[in-house]
């Protein structure tokens, strides 16, 4: 179960904001779907090893060779706002 | 001749484009203009290309393929099927596009999806659904819906499309042509838009087996763009294998005919595909997948997490869209709230309060471990058999609108295609026969069904070659929903 308060607070996390209409839509919905996946809590998994990667690679490393990357004026021609050679935006506010 | 030229196999285009007998520009304007005049009636592409660009047809023999929007292109429109990113132009082109195009295929257009990939409906494009050449009334699955939907209608003669958790298998299934998955690593995923980055991965939808193992053989490899690339052992080979004398078909209680919310139909086209391995001469067994009925519980905790963190850059500052003049986080705030679509919120929200300080350990944690479990699981039944069989999809396709109120519902969709994803292993479907669906209603001759073979790491060659004789045994015809 998640209630309308921690379902702002994640939205707040989350960066995204929500309408009214919609957080308790959003907290009806999580909650079926963690119901589901609290299921998991019934399984013993004492000292199973997580699995962040599941083919066996390690260290996977480059070359440290310096090559040429695009341009500033190329990497900005799709910002919704660019100035002076940047990426602009709007203060932080408080 | 342009119907023929239709329905001859991409392979066979390519062969006939080297031998001379078809024209490789004739090819690609018989698609371009089917595209221009059918699909309004499929809603399969994005975007079409006008003209295929270079004319070195190369061992693919310049038979043009569709790409799902997933993969970047350079100078080209490309959406993950989001409004956040519509009109957006990427600097660059994904290695697995890159590659096709140099071996020959050029790119017939973009096609549409779930939003970043995340359905398994299409009903998720932020540009509209695309409907199932079988029956419009029904979906063509997803995420790769437009893919699937293209080369089901003849409107591509083949196909690219990404798979986290099915995205791949699952619309082939419903669509009624072949679609793989290969083993995590053995194609690049750089310029593959991320959803899932522990489970992504780009396969083949194409009409045959043998044009899945040849768009295999041009995709695999190690990328220096993608360090959890590793390519394939050893060149694809061609499938030719017309016996599976020597196989041996594990069948897990788990995910076989009569598991959770398997139709009756599908379930016979399933039990009619293990009599058809017999008469083949290979042995069908029952094997064990204790932990592939939590395959959905821990995918729905590890694809959420890596999305929450993977779509944290779809902020309206360096591309794509901006919305709000307030302060910055009002900014990054409305930008997400007004570009992305209701499910990719829902599982942003959900991935964000799994990794959230006193959440962490209960869901991420556990779910990291039960994917342990499930690949484990996997280990010990390859132990006892070549390949794990199961129907791809417990249901035929649905009908628009039946599940988008219930996302527990959908999510069910992928519930025999998780558990290999989770363990990172290949898994081809290939049409099986054709079912009613449960709730009856279709068209008369009834909707494809999907047979699914995964195999251990790295065994794509070896699959592919049963798929293959399997296929030919089965002889189901894919141009059947041919527009």
């Amino acid at each position: 179960m998640i209630d309308r308060d921690q379902v702002l607070h994640v939205a707040r996390l989350a960066r995204l904001r929500l309408e009214e209409g919609e957080i308790d839509r959003m907290a009806s919905e999580l909650s079926s779907v963690l119901d589901h996946i609290e299921k998991i809590s019934e399984l013993e998994l004492g000292d199973v090893p997580p699995t962040s990667h599941v083919i066996d690679v390690e260290n996977v490393l480059r070359a440290d060779e310096p090559r040429a990357s695009w341009p500033v004026e190329r990497v900005l021609e799709p910002a919704p706002d660019a100035a002076g050679g940047g990426f602009r935006v709007p203060t932080p506010g408080q | 001749m342009s119907s023929d030229l239709l329905k001859i196999s991409a392979a066979e285009a390519a062969e006939g484009v080297r031998a001379g007998t078809v024209d490789a520009g004739e090819l690609f304007a018989l698609y371009r203009d089917r595209i221009k005049d059918l699909d309004d009636r499929v809603g399969a592409f994005l975007w079409q290309a006008d003209e295929a660009g270079t004319s070195d047809p190369g061992p693919l023999g310049g038979v043009p393929i569709a790409v799902k929007d997933l993969f970047c292109t350079e100078g080209i429109p490309t959406t993950a099927g989001s409004r956040i990113l519509e009109g957006h132009r990427p600097l660059y082109t994904a290695k697995a596009v890159r590659d096709l195009n140099a071996a020959g295929a050029p790119m017939l257009g973009k096609t549409n999806m779930d939003e970043f990939a995340m359905g398994s409906s299409n009903e998720n494009s932020g540009f509209g659904p695309v409907r199932n050449p079988w029956d419009p009334e029904r979906v063509p699955g997803g995420s790769s819906g437009g893919s699937a939907a293209a080369v089901a209608a003849g409107l591509a003669p083949w196909a690219i499309g990404t798979d986290t958790g099915g995205s791949i298998r699952q619309p082939a299934s419903l669509c009624g042509i072949v679609g793989l998955k290969p083993t995590y690593g053995a194609v690049s995923r750089y310029g593959m838009v991320a959803f899932a980055s522990s489970l992504d991965q780009c396969g083949p939808l194409t009409r045959t087996v043998t044009d899945a193992a040849l768009l295999l053989r041009h995709l695999a490899g190690r990328d220096e763009c993608d360090s959890t690339s590793l390519g394939l052992p050893e060149e694809v080979t061609l499938p030719s294998r017309t016996s599976l004398e020597g196989l041996r078909f594990g069948v897990p209680r788990e995910l076989g005919s009569d598991a959770q919310g398997v139709e009756p139909g599908v379930g016979e086209v399933f039990d009619r595909t293990l009599e058809r391995i017999r008469e083949l001469g290979g042995e069908v067994i029952d094997v064990g997948l204790p932990h592939a009925p939590h395959g959905i519980a821990a995918y729905y905790v590890i694809a959420p997490a890596e999305a929450s963190s993977n779509l944290a850059r779809y902020d309206g500052v360096r591309y794509g869209l901006r919305s709000g003049n307030g302060t910055l986080l009002e900014l990054y705030e409305r930008t997400r709230a007004e570009g992305f679509g209701a499910e990719v919120k829902r599982r942003i929200m959900l991935g964000t309060f799994a990794l959230s300080a006193g959440y962490y350990e209960a869901y991420y944690g556990r779910a990291q471990r039960v994917r342990t479990k499930i690949a484990d699981d996997f280990r010990s039944a390859f132990g006892a058999c070549d390949f794990v069989v199961t129907p791809t999809s417990p249901t035929v396709a649905f009908e628009l609108g039946a599940r988008t109120d219930d996302p527990l519902a959908m999510y069910m969709a992928d519930y025999c295609t998780v558990p290999m994803s989770l363990a990172g292993i290949p898994a081809v479907s290939i049409p099986a026969g054709l079912a009613e669906p449960s709730g009856g209603g279709g068209p008369p001759r009834g909707l494809p069904v999907g047979f699914q073979i995964a195999g251990p790491a790295f065994s794509e060659i070896l699959m592919l070659d049963a798929a293959f004789a399997l296929e030919q045994a089965i002889g189901f015809d894919t141009t059947r929903a041919f527009l």
